[in-house]
Parts: C-alpha cells; sequence; structure tokens
C-alpha cells in the first residue's frame, strides 16, 4: 500500500504539474492569439481534466495512508509514530493530521478537492475559472512537492518493523480533535480559491463584479469552516488542555486568528465593490494577503521559528515555505502593478456618516487586530535579532493590546449595519441611535448597581463596556428585524413571526449578516464572563470537601481503572449547590501505554450562568491523596451558542433569496399552484 | 410679575476643579493601592505575569501540567518572596535573575522591548488617521454620478415608500 501511496502522490504531481503548464500555454495562447484555430480551448480543457485528475490521484493518497492506519501497516514511519494497534478506529483517522507529514497531504488533497469543484462548476465562467484552475494548480504544485520531497507520507521504517506503533498523541485523542483539524484546514486551503479567482480576475482584467459574485459562495463557505475550525480548537482546548481558558494566545492559535481576521475584512469590504464599485485595488490585495497568512501560518508552525505547544517538529521544510511566499507575494505584486489602471474605484464616499465609512472603519479595526497579533507573534524573534535575548509575548501583551481592539471593533458591529449606503441623515441616525445607545447605558448602570465596580480591574472595566456595548448592538440589530417585520405585517396583515420568517427570507444576506453579528455579540458577551473567573485547588481524599461559589464539592471516592489504550485515575465528587445534591463529577487522569504520556480528563458541569470545571492534578506523593482543581468560568457556554448563531447566519446568508411575490403568498396557495404546473406539464 | 433674571456667564472656579481632581486621584489611588496590599490578589497578579518554564507555554498560575515541578517550584518561590515583602519589581526582577526574560509572561515595558507595546497603537493611530484623511480627500473630489434613472411614476412612489418606512 505505501508504493501505492507514493505512486498516487506522484501522479498527482505530475497532473497538476501538466494543469499548471498546459493551463498558462493555453491561457496565454487565447490571450495573445484569440482567433487562433489551433484550439487552445482543447489545451485549456485538457489541464481541466488533468486538474480533475489531480484529485482522484490524491484521494487514492489520502485513501492509501488511512488504510494503512487501520490496517496497523508499521512499516510505513508516518503510521509508526501515529497509531497503534489498541487506538480507536475513530482516531486512526486522525492519524492522517496528527503529525507533519499526514497534514501535508490532508492540505494537499483539500487542495486537489477544492480544484476539483471549482473545475467541475467550470461552466459558471470558463474563462475565469481557466485562469483560476490554473493558479489553483501551482500551488497544488508546491503542496504536492513538499509531500514528494521534504515530507514523504509513505517513507518507509528503516530497520525492523516494531509490532507495535508509538500511538497517537493523547492530546489528540479526543472525539472533536477528529473534526476539529479538517475543519480549520477546509478554511485555510479554502481561501486559495478566492485568491485564485482575485489573482486571475485581474491578470485577465475581468470586466465587472462578476468575479466576486462567483467568489461569494466560496469565500462565504470558507470562512465558515475557519470559524468552525478556530471554534472548535477553543473547545477542544477548553475541554482537554485543562488549564481551565480556551484561548492561550499560542503563536498556532494566532496563526488560525490572521487570515480569519483578514478574511472577515474581505467579506465586508467587497461589499462596497459589489455595490458601489470602490475599493477594488483594497479587496485584491485583502484576499492577497488573506492567502499568505494562511501560507505564513502554517510557515511559523512548522519552521521552527517560533516556539509553540503546537508547532510540528523543526525542519527544513521552512525553507520552502519561505520561497513559495516570496514567489506568491513578487506574482501579486508584478500582477497589481501591471494591471492597477483596472481597479480604478467607480465612486467615491460621499458622506462619513454612511456605511461605506463604517465598512472602511471596519477594515481598519479589523486589520489592526491582524497587525497587533502578528507582531506579538513574531515580536520574540524580533527582539532576538536586535537584543540578541528572546522574550516572551503571553496573555497580559493581548489581553492588554488586543482586547481594546475587539471592544471598539464589537461597537461597530452595532454602529455599521444600521447606517445607510451613501449617506445617512442626522434624523434617521437620531432615531436608529436613540435607543440602542439607552440600552447600553442602561445595562451599564444595572451592572454597577448589581455590583460589578470597573474601576476595581482592567478587566472589569473591559467586561462592563462588552455587556454594554452587547446590549446596544444587540439593540441596533434587533430592531432592524423589527423595522423590516413591521413593514411587512402592514402589508400582509399576518402575524410578527411570519413577517420576521417572510423578512428573512427575502434578503437572506443582509438578515443573515445579522444574525452572524448576534453570534459575534454572544460569543463576547462569554468572553466577558472571564473576568470573574474563580478558582481552588486542594486535596481531597474520602469525604473531604471544597466550597467555591455557590458549590460545595464532596469527594465520595477515587479509584483506578485500565484498558489496551490507558490507564486511569479519577476521583468521583457529588457536587451540591446552595445545599442541594446537583450531580456528579468524575474528573480523571490518563497514562496512555503506546506513547508514555499523561493527560487530564475534565469534567465539566455546564450552565448558561457558569461552567464548574474539575481538573484532577494528580496526587500528592507523600499523601497519596488527589489534588483537586476547581475553576469557575462564568458564561462560557455562551461562546459556544454565539458559533452556532454565527454558523446558522452564515449558512442563511448562503441561500438564495426569495422573490417578494413568492415570500407573499401562502404555502398552501404555492403548493397548489405548483400542482396545477405540474399537472398542466403532464397534459 | 417676576423679573426675568440677567443672564450671568459662568465661570469654572480653577481652585474648586483642582480640588476635585486632586480628591478623585486621592480615592483612586487609595482604590488601587487596597487592592495591591492584599497578598492573594498580588499572587495572582504576579502569577499571571510570569510563565512556567516547563516548556509548556503556559501562564505560572495556570500550568496544569500533569507532574510539573517547575511550576510547583516556581510558585513556592513566589510565596516566599511575598512573604518576605518584597515589592512587585524585585519579584519579577529576581524570576528574571534566575530564570531568564522568557520567564516574564510580556516584554518589559524599557528599553526596545518598549517599541512591542507602542507598535501596535502607533499602527492603529496612523491607520485611523489615514483613513479620515482618505475619506476626506475622496468627500472633497467631484464624483462623476451616473444619471439618474427615467423617473418611472410607479417605482418612485414605491421607492419613496421604501426610504419611508425603512430610513436606509
Amino acid at each position: 500500500m505505501a508504493a501505492f501511496g507514493s505512486f498516487a502522490i506522484l501522479l498527482g504531481l505530475v497532473l497538476c504539474a501538466y494543469t499548471f503548464v498546459v493551463g498558462t500555454i493555453a491561457l496565454r495562447q487565447i490571450a495573445v492569439h484569440p482567433q487562433a484555430s489551433f484550439g487552445p480551448e482543447r489545451l485549456a480543457e485538457s489541464a481541466r481534466r488533468a486538474g480533475i485528475g489531480s484529485f482522484i490521484a490524491l484521494s487514492a493518497a489520502a485513501f492509501a495512508l488511512i488504510y494503512c492506519a487501520f490496517t496497523n501497516d508499521f512499516s510505513v514511519s508516518y503510521i509508526l509514530h501515529h497509531s497503534n494497534r489498541a487506538l480507536p478506529w475513530p482516531y486512526k483517522f486522525a492519524a492522517l493530521w496528527s503529525g507533519q507529514e499526514g497534514s501535508l497531504l490532508l492540505w494537499a488533497w483539500l487542495l486537489a478537492t477544492y480544484g476539483f469543484v471549482l473545475r467541475v462548476r467550470h461552466k459558471v465562467d470558463v474563462k475565469l475559472t481557466a485562469y483560476a484552475s490554473t493558479i489553483l494548480a501551482a500551488v497544488q504544485v508546491f503542496f504536492t512537492l513538499l509531500i514528494v520531497f521534504p515530507a514523504p507520507p509513505f517513507a518507509l521504517t528503516q530497520g525492523a518493523v516494531p509490532a507495535d506503533g508509538f500511538g497517537l498523541n493523547p492530546l489528540l485523542q479526543y472525539p472533536e480533535m477528529v473534526i476539529h483539524p479538517p475543519m480549520l484546514y477546509l478554511g485555510y486551503v479554502g481561501f486559495s480559491v478566492p485568491f485564485a479567482f482575485a489573482l486571475g480576475a485581474l491578470m485577465m482584467r475581468y470586466p465587472g463584479e462578476k468575479w466576486i459574485h462567483i467568489t461569494r459562495r466560496w469565500t462565504m463557505v470558507t470562512w465558515l469552516f475557519l470559524t468552525c475550525g478556530i471554534f472548535l480548537g477553543m473547545h477542544w482546548a477548553y475541554a482537554v488542555l485543562g488549564w481551565g481558558g480556551y484561548w492561550g494566545w499560542d503563536p498556532v492559535e494566532n496563526a488560525s486568528l490572521m487570515p480569519w481576521l483578514t478574511g472577515t475584512a474581505f467579506l465586508h469590504s467587497v461589499m462596497m465593490q459589489e455595490k458601489r464599485g470602490m475599493m477594488k485595488s483594497w479587496n485584491v490585495w485583502l484576499i492577497f494577503t488573506t492567502f499568505m497568512l494562511s501560507i505564513l501560518g502554517t510557515l511559523l508552525t512548522r519552521s521552527g521559528l517560533v516556539s509553540s505547544v503546537h508547532a510540528f517538529a523543526a525542519s527544513s521544510i521552512g525553507t520552502w515555505f519561505w520561497v513559495f511566499l516570496l514567489i506568491v507575494l513578487s506574482v501579486c505584486l508584478f500582477t497589481y502593478i501591471l494591471q492597477r489602471d483596472h481597479l480604478q474605484s467607480e465612486h467615491k464616499l460621499e458622506s462619513l456618516v454612511s456605511r461605506e465609512s463604517s465598512f472602511l472603519f471596519n477594515n481598519l479595526v479589523l486589520l489592526a487586530a491582524c497587525f497587533t497579533i502578528l507582531w506579538g507573534t513574531l515580536f520574540p524573534i524580533i527582539s532576538e535579532y536586535v537584543e540578541g535575548s528572546k522574550v516572551t509575548v503571553g496573555p497580559p501583551f493581548y489581553n492588554r493590546v488586543a482586547v481594546p481592539i475587539g471592544v471598539f471593533l464589537l461597537l461597530l458591529t452595532g454602529i455599521g449595519p444600521i447606517l445607510a449606503w451613501r449617506s445617512t441623515s442626522f434624523k434617521s441616525v437620531q432615531r436608529n441611535f436613540l435607543w440602542p445607545c439607552i440600552a447600553g447605558v442602561v445595562t451599564a448602570l444595572v451592572l454597577m448597581a448589581a455590583g460589578m465596580r470597573p474601576w476595581q480591574d482592567v478587566g472589569t472595566l473591559y467586561s462592563l463596556m462588552t455587556f454594554s456595548l452587547a446590549a446596544l448592538v444587540m439593540t441596533a440589530v434587533g430592531s432592524e428585524f423589527w423595522r423590516g417585520a413591521r413593514v411587512i405585517q402592514r402589508h400582509t396583515g399576518k402575524n410578527m413571526l411570519f413577517s420576521l420568517v417572510q423578512l428573512t427570507r427575502r434578503n437572506t444576506r443582509r438578515y443573515g449578516g445579522h444574525l452572524v453579528h448576534i453570534g459575534v455579540v454572544i460569543v463576547f458577551i462569554g468572553f466577558a464572563g472571564s473576568a470573574f473567573n474563580q478558582s481552588n485547588e486542594q486535596e481531597m481524599g474520602f469525604h473531604d470537601s471544597m466550597t467555591i461559589g455557590p458549590y460545595r464539592l464532596v469527594c465520595q471516592s477515587y479509584t483506578q481503572d485500565s484498558n489496551a489504550n490507558y490507564d486511569s485515575e479519577y476521583e468521583l465528587l457529588n457536587v451540591y449547590k446552595n445545599g442541594k445534591f446537583l450531580t456528579q463529577m468524575a474528573p480523571e487522569r490518563r497514562f496512555y501505554h503506546a506513547s508514555q504520556q499523561t493527560e487530564t480528563m475534565v469534567a465539566n458541569h455546564s450552565t448558561l450562568e457558569r461552567d464548574l470545571y474539575v481538573v484532577y492534578e494528580g496526587r500528592n506523593q507523600d499523601t497519596n491523596q488527589p489534588i483537586i482543581k476547581v475553576i469557575i468560568n462564568p458564561l462560557v457556554a455562551w461562546i459556544w451558542i454565539g458559533v452556532a448563531v454565527m454558523a446558522f447566519g452564515t449558512l442563511l446568508a448562503l441561500v438564495p433569496n426569495m422573490s417578494a411575490e413568492q415570500a407573499a403568498r401562502p404555502r398552501k396557495q404555492q403548493a397548489e399552484e405548483e400542482v396545477a404546473l405540474t399537472a398542466g406539464a403532464g397534459d | 410679575m417676576r423679573a426675568h433674571p440677567t443672564h450671568v456667564p459662568r465661570v469654572i472656579d480653577r481652585s474648586l476643579l483642582r480640588t476635585w481632581f486632586q480628591l478623585s486621584a486621592a480615592c483612586l489611588l487609595l482604590i488601587f493601592m487596597a487592592g495591591a496590599g492584599d497578598t492573594s490578589a498580588r499572587y495572582k497578579l504576579l502569577g499571571h505575569q510570569l510563565m512556567c518554564t516547563c516548556s509548556c507555554g503556559q501562564v505560572l498560575l495556570e500550568c496544569n501540567h500533569v507532574g510539573c515541578t517547575v511550576s510547583a517550584q516556581e510558585e513556592a518561590e513566589l510565596r516566599n518572596a511575598l512573604n518576605r515583602g518584597d515589592n512587585n519589581q524585585l519579584i519579577l526582577q529576581g524570576f528574571v535573575q534566575k530564570y531568564g526574560p522568557t520567564v516574564l509572561a510580556a516584554p518589559p515595558e524599557n528599553g526596545f522591548n518598549l517599541v512591542a507595546w507602542i507598535a501596535p497603537g502607533l499602527v492603529f493611530l496612523l491607520a485611523m488617521f489615514g483613513t479620515a484623511l482618505l475619506i476626506r480627500k475622496w468627500r472633497l473630489q467631484p464624483v462623476a454620478m451616473p444619471p439618474e434613472m427615467a423617473a418611472d411614476p410607479h417605482t418612485s412612489t414605491i421607492l419613496a415608500k421604501v426610504r419611508k418606512e425603512t430610513e436606509l
């Protein structure tokens, strides 16, 4: 199977190289000799089919690696190092992305999959798709080269093949780990598609903004994958790592956030180009930057440039990424300089108080956040270069520098959607902002009356600001739904719920976007809760108890267990809230046989108000009693709810609009008309 | 019949203003000092300004690395220093001397490391300023607007109604 996998990768390389080279020749011929009769279209078609072939070849390679994992083929070095016989079968899949070579194969395969969809749907715009396909093939060539030369996933084990493998990293043996990395990679890789379309459109001087319409869904789906990937990672860190938090500002986490920020900026500013023909150069550079940041993130984590708990082993692969990044930057710069006259804005900004200027500031804040994170991630390297000694840039830095930017962004989330395109009258501003501002101020006053003291520490101040702004944004967005639904209600005479549904169905993009903003606000509410975390740690033997917040935890027993994959120690704790029995929790510590590593399994009782997060820290070597750490994390559940709302809003925005007439007609009448139409067709 | 009072311009009493300002500052200082004197609060504060040096990459008080002896040792050292009555600066310096500058969870605010703190804010302000200039430039430039669409009375009425009803 190893030989088959290697052959499939080589075949994939040949096919995507063919797509790139022949595609380039065909496009050149079409550009120089548009009337030529020797068939550059046929060449382009053969390149497209080769691209589809590369998907089949790389799918076969990915299948071969998974097959090796399932059949415990330890003659493949990668499987030896990332799997073992006792590993449960779902985690055998996870072996595909748990190491450098496998994850690069996954990257190449996902890229080929995106390319496959793009090439199959080429009739949307044959010429533009041919350009995008050729550019995508160039990216494919790079990633396939990586798995052919510096990181081959099918390299054979040297010497005698051991009877069992070294196992999967215990941290990865968690259900979410089966979906988190593919989601994240789908996000990273997905930005290649809008990048390829943008570069292709610029190269061919594509007239109009149709390329934006074509790539809109690609970008949104990609953004959704990246969003889900990031938040799944946060949830995994929260549920598995056992330090009580979900975001540690680790370089790898930062690497995923940077393209998300620029991608979000692109999703907003591209609307200005679509609706008003503005900011064309800006948008092109935003998507170029997003793609390059995806590559830079990969470079940072795989080259050993920055130290991270997530990083792969340092290897020579960094040089490959540097070269690729330089090539991409050069191509983007060269194309832009050559074609920049094609990117003249059709309109100018008419008023400072307009949707356009709010988008400008939104972009500014998102990019400032991105710069701050990039700066913080790279500063240890800069400091080492300048001063000769490394410094740590950890959570205190980001909390002080990035959190205010985040709070400002939350404010813009509320302001932007209620400003009109072109210009908003003072009267309209007054009317639209009055209630949101009142809601914000009232929330702040109520919270202070309830005991929040923002002058005591900065965390509480930011928290209060977040709650207050959340109320402002919720009221602003809510009033958008309310006003629109009232108009429909007046015209149709239906109830408010029906009107809200109709309103959303008539403009899914706008109201889906509003839902995403509501999701963002809910996520921020969850973040704001972290200012009120409490924790306690103590030894807990039989019938020992610990009180924290409204909870009392009493140890019922502590014991050990064992299976083929790991040994475990755990403690049973009865939890009482305000004197009443609430639940039983079992924090655990596991020792994995194959990898000889120990991991904690957190016990978490989650409610909308707070999470009771219990960690089994180990045993005191003197007394042999378990040490239990308990953390109360307020409002964390809101983060996961907010993400679900964001995902729902994005999916809604992807659904085509229903026309006003269609939406106004009762469903029964529609069904009757459809039946009549079908009957007529049968005649 | 009441006579209208003559409008007297309000003069701000500067000395009163200064007194209020000084009193507010003193109150704020008291609040912050009150928090700073609490040993457990200082332990929490400093514990979150230090890193665990076992290479787990976690803040000292958040390191839950199973069997990590380094964080336990660092925490004990922190407690001892606080019990000795050392001030925050001295405690942090002691840790830097023993474990190197990477023990601090954020770059110190002096020398070249100050750049780390200044750059993001500076870039943000410059970008704000640049955007404001850009908007001003755009607004001042004459814009070639597309000709208005032929006035269809029905469309115009609907558009006017939509604008009125949605204010958009």
